[in-house]
């Protein structure tokens, strides 16, 4: 199989950060990530450290079901006209883990 | 097409059902229309038509209306529900074959992103065992 899979027909931006979440990416980072992934018109694709397949960053289902844990490296990859955006918003909501750490 | 698929949750029990929204907005926000009905007219555990038709219209929007149900007889009242709405809207309310809790979630995230009602749908069911 091909590598670089189902985006390599076009130049694919890439980027990953590492989960720092205590839990994880459980379910409401799950769908903040869904959420956010779905603003942009790019196809984005995340694959979390150790897996082999890619999944669609706008469906929820396969997000929470990777079930990726703290200390995870998660990988996103995305093609299209706002890739580099999408990249750098994603790669930066999981570094400010998910922003469920604020003061209460 | 604006605006987003509304959600209705249909329990038995009225705090299932107020639990069930409350996890949605939590969890996914408020910017998407959501009502929960649960119990019957007495008070006790239960659906009921004229109540599911109530949420229907709290949320409907042009895009339609996803229902999200626990046990038999709410799918059948929601059903029924569904047949007592003016003719132009039944097409686009769907009963979802998922779990309630996480179905709801599931829904209203794909709804938030602005899914239409076949994609909220498919999501919400991607859940159930094939």
């Amino acid at each position: 199989m091909n590598r670089r899979g189902i985006m390599s027909a076009e130049s694919a931006i890439e980027g990953s950060a590492v989960i720092t979440h205590e839990i994880g990416l459980h379910a409401r980072p799950s769908v903040k990530l869904t959420k956010l992934a779905k603003s942009f018109a790019s196809a984005i694709h995340l694959r979390g450290e150790g897996l082999e397949s890619w999944v669609d960053a706008k469906s929820i289902v396969r997000v929470m079901g990777l079930k990726l844990r703290e200390g995870t490296t998660v990988f996103f990859r995305a093609a299209g006209p706002d890739a580099s955006a999408a990249v750098d918003a994603l790669v930066a909501l999981v570094k400010r883990d998910f922003d469920e750490h604020r003061p209460a | 097409m604006t605006g987003r698929v509304g959600i209705v949750i249909v329990s038995h029990s009225a705090d299932v059902a107020k639990g069930t929204v409350d996890m949605v907005r939590q969890m996914v926000g408020h910017e998407v229309p959501v009502a929960g009905c649960g119990g019957n007219p007495a008070g006790g555990l239960g659906t009921d038509v004229a109540s599911i038709m109530a949420a229907i219209k709290k949320v409907w929007s042009s895009k339609g209306v996803a229902v999200l149900v626990d046990l038999g007889g709410a799918e059948t009242n929601s059903e029924m529900a569904i047949e007592m709405l003016p003719e132009s809207w039944r097409g686009k309310v769907a009963i979802c074959n998922a779990p309630i809790v996480e179905g709801a979630v599931m829904a209203a995230t794909e709804s938030a992103g602005g899914g239409s009602l076949e994609q909220v749908r498919a999501t919400a069911e991607e859940l159930s065992p094939a």
